[in-house]
């Protein structure tokens, strides 16, 4: 007599017992710690923390051991945590002018105030595999600290007018996708919103596509920079902002070309990115698309894929990308077995109707 | 003001939960009456009944609006303590409505109606009334009803057949309608329609 | 760090009253989707997290939980999410269908009668029943305002055309209250005609695409068709080999690599009640 499969727990939990023993590979070779991963891994951590929506480099370093480097997993893992976070607030505004500056570059101006700092980068290493990498280093070299600012190249732009103002109005209160479901036409604050918990990869294969002509933007990397901000949050009830405590970020600015228009002088315009963390290419290519999402407020044509607002916002989250498209591997039993009765009987019909020398079904008209 | 502040669910997870069955029971069976079990008291007057219901739905996203009868800073002061609800002089700018003297209530017109593109951007109104078993007595229809369904409430707006008839002729927008009475909910979703009196 | 603390049924209770104010709003507006704010959840989008957010926010200590993924309460993603609940909503659960309070269900419907007092939840994966004929959500929330409904005619008419039969076997299009176009998730055609007038609250939750949706008890839900071409169920004409139903949605099981198959109930609890029956080899 045929018995239907049962047995789906004690296959998960074995399927649990096995990865667990995976994850952990051979037992005579140290187990990783999270210092480890958070110390050796920093960009990995960066870029957990910053598509995971969450500042956290202990939690991000716990779940891409979880997912045992997977990083698109740990996002995932990050995600879901955050999501169960009671919500106190939102943060004022960081202020990228006063950071302390690591890294700080600009493809626009050969010098200005504050200079260029060129940081700890992989820019001008050769691409050797170096197997010595676990050798001691050397200590880096230090100089007296700038005691100037580091105003924002495109600041220095906008004091000339050159260059677009960025939009400052208090009165908008910035949306949150994670609390307001996206709908279309989407402002600007939700695109960025959008793009900077976006893949990486999408962003990146995105913001080259206009480079080659798909939604051409004339981009120049005003400027790049690294370092820690302060993050402060307004307290009700104190009437003052608190500052929480520093974290890292990398901006860029992209300055792009604007022809101009009847009523407006030509000026330059901004494709705007951010990210925790050093996430350098991550915040270039989203100012590269940001830029591009903008067709529509410029009044530029919009026919690339990289400016189609729909397309790139309902397909930038890597978390529910991989969840679509793994879920494939879920059971479709039902739905096969209809169409696999629809089949039939299409064939069915086909043949009987060859049989009798008739004229296959008829084509739909076009 | 901490007086007259009234108490919030005792146990807010499972409050919660059971209240907003009563009222998803409610929506889903237009004009059956579902018990609400007693786990808070609002401010006077503001019935346990309509105070768990309140409870249970709004919060710092959902704008309040409270007709003159409930508009007193006991209640303001009690919602925003134990909901983060922003109170709203605007009734056309309300998630939720807050009802005290149903005879008295204005226009539905003058809430959030939603549009049709997004016609659940509407405003749910919840009337606090005496009764749901005395007072106008009215045979329903629509969705969630078998046949028709007996509904009753006391007090209600004036010209309560003509209101329902507008609101019903706006679907998909329109708003929602909660009765609280003392230990008991019921509802009428812009698709009940009132097909007579009985 | 953070350590991680869980609430009841997992969600926080902001995100609880956020969800079950759409669903309130969805139960109002038959059929229309309403979009809200999806949380991620620990198990992947696409996997019944939309089904599992509405099974999370309406779920309490009462309730009896009953979860099937193609008809099977023994499918491997049917018992990770029945376990998921178990453990963080300590709710109590049954394979029963007749004893179930809430029965969260991926693709199918159950072929023993809901009564009423029941929800069925069911997991959505693409909500917008226009979507492969207009993928812009700009235009298709457009044609539902409107009930411009012509477009998913023409499709299913250039069905006919083509092979003389609407060609659509699941997610068949429904029309309900005969305003909203709905997509009634993934569930064979069979299944459509047990949404009509059924006495049991339907609740639809699509996770990654945002929006719940509702069919209210006795509620009319028409499948889409034409005068010419009715709508029709189908089932495959077999027997169930384990109980001889000749009324249940069947899956077919390929026994051997020359041709041997049977037909079996998709639906286990089903399948259960109708006691043995002898097997016959198709």
């Amino acid at each position: 007599m045929y018995v239907a499969v049962k047995g789906g727990e004690r296959a998960i939990e074995n399927a649990h017992t096995l990865l667990a023993h995976e994850r952990r590979g051979d037992p005579s070779v140290p187990e990783l710690s999270l210092a480890q991963i958070s110390q050796q891994l920093t960009l990995a951590v960066d870029r957990v923390m910053t598509e995971g929506s969450l500042y956290d480099r202990d939690l991000a370093a716990l779940a891409i051991k979880q997912a045992r480097g997977d990083l698109i997993e740990a996002i995932f893992l990050l995600r879901a945590f955050r999501a169960t976070l009671p919500r106190f607030g939102a943060t004022a505004p960081v202020d990228t002018a006063a950071m302390d500056i690591r890294r700080r570059i600009s493809a626009t101006f050969k010098d200005l105030p504050g200079g260029q700092v060129l940081g700890p980068t992989f820019d001008y290493t050769h691409r050797l595999l170096e197997p010595s990498t676990d050798a001691p280093v050397s200590e880096p070299a230090t100089g007296a600290a700038y005691e100037g600012t580091t105003p924002r190249v495109t600041d220095l732009l906008a004091n000339d007018d050159l260059i677009e103002r960025d939009d400052n109005s208090a009165s908008a209160i910035p949306g949150d996708l994670t609390r307001e479901p996206l709908s279309f036409p989407a402002e600007r604050d939700l695109r960025l919103q959008n793009l900077a918990r976006g893949d990486e990869g999408f962003l990146l294969a995105l913001g080259y596509s206009t480079q080659r002509g798909y939604g051409r933007t004339h981009p120049f990397a005003g400027e790049i920079r690294l370092g820690d901000v302060e993050v402060e949050f307004f307290a009700e009830d104190a009437g003052f902002a608190v500052p929480l405590g520093h974290i890292t970020m990398t901006e860029c600015q992209m300055i792009n070309q604007f022809a101009g228009s009847a009523t407006e002088a030509p000026k330059f315009t901004r494709g705007y990115g951010l990210a925790f963390g050093h996430c350098e290419r991550k915040v270039m290519s989203m100012a590269l698309v940001d830029r591009a999402l903008r067709a529509r407020e410029l009044g530029e044509e919009q026919a690339a894929p990289a400016q189609d607002e729909e397309f790139v916002l309902s397909h930038s989250d890597n978390v529910q990308a991989t969840g679509f498209v793994e879920h494939l591997k879920l059971p479709h039993y039902v739905d096969f077995q209809a169409e696999l009765g629809l089949v039939r009987r299409l064939r069915a019909q086909f043949e009987s109707a060859q049989d009798v020398g008739d004229v296959p079904v008829r084509e739909a008209a076009e | 003001m901490t007086q007259l502040l009234g108490t919030g669910f005792t146990n807010p997870v499972l409050s919660s939960q059971s209240t907003f069955r009563a009222v998803i029971d409610a929506l889903a069976l237009p004009g059956s009456i579902q018990p609400v079990a007693r786990t808070a008291t609002g401010p006077d007057p503001l019935s346990p009944c309509a105070a768990a219901v309140a409870l249970s739905l709004v919060d710092q996203d959902t704008p309040v609006w409270l007709d003159q009868s409930l508009a007193s800073d006991a209640i303001a002061g009690w919602l925003r303590f134990h909901t983060g609800a922003p109170i709203t002089a605007d009734p056309a700018n309300c998630a939720f409505a807050l009802i005290g003297d149903p005879a008295n209530a204005p226009a539905f017109a003058r809430f959030q109606l939603g549009t049709s593109d997004y016609p659940d951007r509407s405003t749910t109104i919840l009337l606090q009334v005496d009764s749901l078993t005395a007072g106008p007595s009215w045979t329903l229809a629509g969705p969630g009803i078998r046949g028709t369904q007996h509904f009753q409430a006391s007090p209600l707006p004036p010209n309560f057949a003509e209101r329902i008839a507008a609101n019903n002729a706006l679907f998909p927008c329109g708003v929602d309608l909660l009765f609280a009475a003392d230990d008991c909910v019921a509802a009428l979703p812009r698709t009940s329609r009132l097909i007579g009196a009985s | 760090m953070n350590a991680p603390v869980y609430n009841f049924a997992y969600l926080d209770e902001q995100t609880k009253r956020m969800i079950r104010r759409a669903i309130l709003k969805a139960i109002a507006i038959p059929g229309y989707q309403v979009p809200f704010a999806s949380r991620e959840m620990p198990m992947p989008y696409g996997w019944g997290t939309g089904g599992v957010q509405v099974t999370a926010a309406i779920v309490g200590p009462d309730d009896i939980l009953k979860v099937i993924d193609q008809g099977s309460d023994d499918t491997t993603n049917a018992v990770s999410i029945r376990k998921f609940f178990a453990r963080t909503a300590g709710v109590r659960t049954t394979t029963s269908t007749g004893d179930a309070t809430v029965i969260q269900t991926r693709h199918r419907i159950p072929e023993t009668p809901l009564h009423a007092g029941q929800i069925l939840v069911y997991q959505v994966p693409i909500p917008e029943p226009l979507r492969f004929l207009a993928p812009r959500e700009t235009e298709t929330r457009r044609m539902h305002a409107l009930s411009e409904y012509g477009l998913m005619h023409v499709k299913l008419y250039e069905d006919i055309a083509r092979h003389g039969h609407i060609a659509t076997t699941y997610a068949y299009p429904v029309k309900v209250d005969s305003r909203y176009v709905m997509d009634p998730s993934p569930i064979p055609k069979f299944d459509n005609p047990k949404m009509n007038d059924s006495p049991a609250l339907q609740l639809f939750g699509a996770g990654r695409e945002k929006r719940i949706y509702a069919i209210p008890p006795h509620t009319s839900v028409v499948s889409l068709d034409f005068e010419d071409h009715p709508f029709e169920r189908y089932r495959h004409e077999a027997t169930c080999a384990i109980c001889g139903a000749v009324d249940s949605f069947l899956d077919e099981v390929v026994t051997d690599d020359s041709g041997g198959r049977m037909f079996v109930c998709s639906d286990t609890d089903y399948c259960a009640t109708q006691g043995p029956h002898e097997v016959k080899r198709v």
